[in-house]
């Protein structure tokens, strides 16, 4: 009997074919990845000027013009929404991690994850339900309501294990220096989990700002400059969707250029998280 | 040499009444913070029932069995939506299952060094960040042009087959199911990895030592022992397939017809909702409400069934 498999035995052989399948398979989930980025990249470069970002989308048939609003529009709206979820998304997730029993914490992180997997299609029929047929108007702040929603459950997540992760030496040592809960937790455990509640927050905030679904008929779009948060916002995504699918060239290539912009605010957004993270305390 | 200690008295008093109050204030408003989640879950399904009302009253439960959608009658069914959900998603799991679950056994196992592992996790976590919109608009112009061609050809040899009973000419179920592959991938390879990367060594190192190969291992050892991660992380993609919105909405085609063709357009609740609900008035919005229902127990349930799975897997 030797102890030695030859590399022409079947066993051999079978292994080695299973594994030439399986690297074919990660090439083939890259590919995607590659073709998107390439081709958002060729076709948006040709409009990468200055009037892209400043100009006003143009009227069909008039050539030129920007994406200006909808950037605008996308930072108000992204940024109200973490202004909501980021306090309530923290909040949360300093009473999953610091006051809760843990069948309570197990029941809100169940309805975390829960809330993670709704569609964000339904998030804003259910910011349209409650704020655009309350008010009769599409609004920046049914919008931001809905991507709040979204955001929230990315905040709690993050938050949540950062939080775990600090060690329960430094929760002690303040406690016995004679610091009471809050200062306990604001003063000393925030702080230590710090780079990776900001990797969350960005990471939400790359999420939110690259949606479209829950936009698309609670901020609704405009092609004008807009002056309250109470009125039709424009967004980069929708100026996406509009402009994809109308026949007309600059139309579509401005959608190519609002894509480049989108994709390079997620990948930066993306790469910055992760250069939070590399800061890491603990 | 001396030392000269200096005198620090520790002040020692009780906490004042405002300070206690204000330690149970931040918990309390930390509390509140937490269950507004469970609350926002509520009333989502809440504000979402109450808008749908009239149109339940007025179509009951034949709602989901009609095949109509016609705004100008007022007749309203989403048999044709369900169908298309359904089907995309079909498509979706039937391709991404295999391709998520061989990228996550080929990034677990050692077939590369850890750094090049790294990079690739990455690279397929970026999948899920690229905007929705932007794989529609990347479908429309590279991916629909791509496939055409392929399904002309599997219409004029393999007709017969009802899958290709007619031609590719746009817009349809296959280009939509294919972007919710590219979608649903790294979800599923993400957990899937997760749960076969979290086995206990000493499985792998029994099989090895009774003399078991690599892939051996890997299909009698470990993938019946992540299993039921595999099919949480499945049952995750399977509820992202379903909600999937803006890509599916700009490459389905959005007719309200219910046909066996890969390549006929379709429609899905979610593209449904995308397309009509900025211009509907009176019962449509009713009715609209009401397929977001459906699409909202849908999903919920699948999610709930996923959760479940995973947190089971965990606490192994």
């Amino acid at each position: 009997m030797t102890l030695t498999r030859s590399s022409t035995d079947p066993r051999s052989l079978l292994g080695n074919f299973l594994t030439a399948i399986a690297g074919a398979l990660v090439v083939l989930s890259i590919i995607p990845l590659l073709a998107v980025l390439s081709y958002v990249l060729i076709k948006g470069a040709s409009r990468l000027n200055l009037d892209l970002l400043t100009q006003l989308p143009p009227p069909p048939m008039v050539p030129g013009g920007g994406i200006a609003n909808a950037i605008v529009g996308t930072l108000v709206m992204v940024g109200l929404a973490a202004l909501i979820s980021v306090p309530i998304g923290i909040a949360a997730a300093i009473f999953l991690a610091e006051f809760s029993t843990p069948n309570t914490a197990s029941w809100v992180r169940f309805a975390t994850n829960v809330l993670n997997g709704v569609p964000s299609i339904i998030l804003g029929v259910f910011a349209y339900a409650a704020l655009v047929v309350t008010t009769k108007t599409f609004s920046a702040y049914a919008g931001a309501v809905a991507l709040s929603i979204l955001m929230l459950p990315i905040i709690i997540r993050t938050t949540d294990e950062a939080l775990q992760i600090v060690p329960q030496e430094i929760r002690w040592a303040s406690v016995g220096v004679g610091a009471s809960k809050y200062q306990t937790v604001l003063q000393v455990v925030l702080p230590a989990a710090l780079p990776t509640i900001l990797t969350g927050t960005t990471l939400a905030i790359a999420r939110a700002s690259g949606e479209t679904a829950p936009l698309i008929f609670t901020a609704l779009f405009t092609q004008f400059w807009t002056s309250s948060l109470s009125q039709p916002t424009p967004s980069l995504a929708v100026l996406v969707y509009n402009f994809a699918t109308v026949p007309f060239k600059n139309q579509q290539e401005l959608a190519w250029a609002a894509s480049l912009v989108l994709v390079f605010l997620v990948l930066t957004t993306s790469v910055v998280s992760r250069w939070f993270l590399r800061r890491k305390t603990f | 040499m001396t030392f000269q200690l200096t005198e620090t008295q520790p002040i020692v008093r009780a906490r004042t009444s405002f300070e206690k109050n204000l330690d149970l204030f931040f918990i309390w408003l930390t509390r509140i913070c937490a269950f507004s989640i469970a609350g926002v879950l509520v009333l989502i399904a809440i504000q979402v029932f109450i808008q749908s009302i009239p149109a339940i009253q007025t179509f009951g439960l034949g709602f989901i069995f009609q095949q109509e959608w016609d705004p100008v009658k007022e007749r309203y069914g989403v048999l044709p939506m369900i169908y298309g959900t359904l089907a995309t998603s079909f498509i979706g799991l039937l391709l991404a299952v295999p391709t998520g679950i061989g990228t996550a056994i080929f990034l677990s196992e050692n077939f590369l060094p850890i750094s090049v592992r790294t990079v690739l996790v990455f690279l397929i976590e970026l999948l899920a960040a690229i905007p929705s919109v932007v794989y529609g608009l990347w479908g429309i112009y590279v991916l629909i042009p791509l496939i055409n061609p392929i399904g002309h050809w599997l219409h004029t040899n393999f007709g017969w087959i009802p899958f290709f009973s007619t031609d590719a000419a746009g817009p349809g179920l296959m280009p939509a199911g294919i972007v919710v592959t590219i979608m649903i991938l790294p979800t599923i390879t993400a957990i899937s990895r997760d749960s076969l990367a979290s086995l206990p060594p000493e499985l792998r190192q029994a099989s090895i030592g009774l003399g078991g190969t690599r892939w051996e291992t890997i299909f009698r050892v470990l993938l019946p022992a992540a299993f039921s991660g595999i099919v949480g992380a499945i049952m995750l993609g399977l509820g992202r397939a379903m909600g999937e919105t803006m890509a599916v909405t700009m490459l389905i085609g959005n007719s309200n017809k219910i046909g066996a063709s890969l390549f006929a357009p379709g429609n899905t609740i979610a593209s449904l909702l995308a397309n009509q609900f900025a211009e509907a008035s009176g019962l449509q919005v009713s009715a609209l409400m009401y397929a977001g229902l459906i699409l909202f127990i849908i999903t919920l349930a699948v999610n709930v069934i996923a959760q479940r799975i995973v947190l089971q897997v965990q606490k192994i």
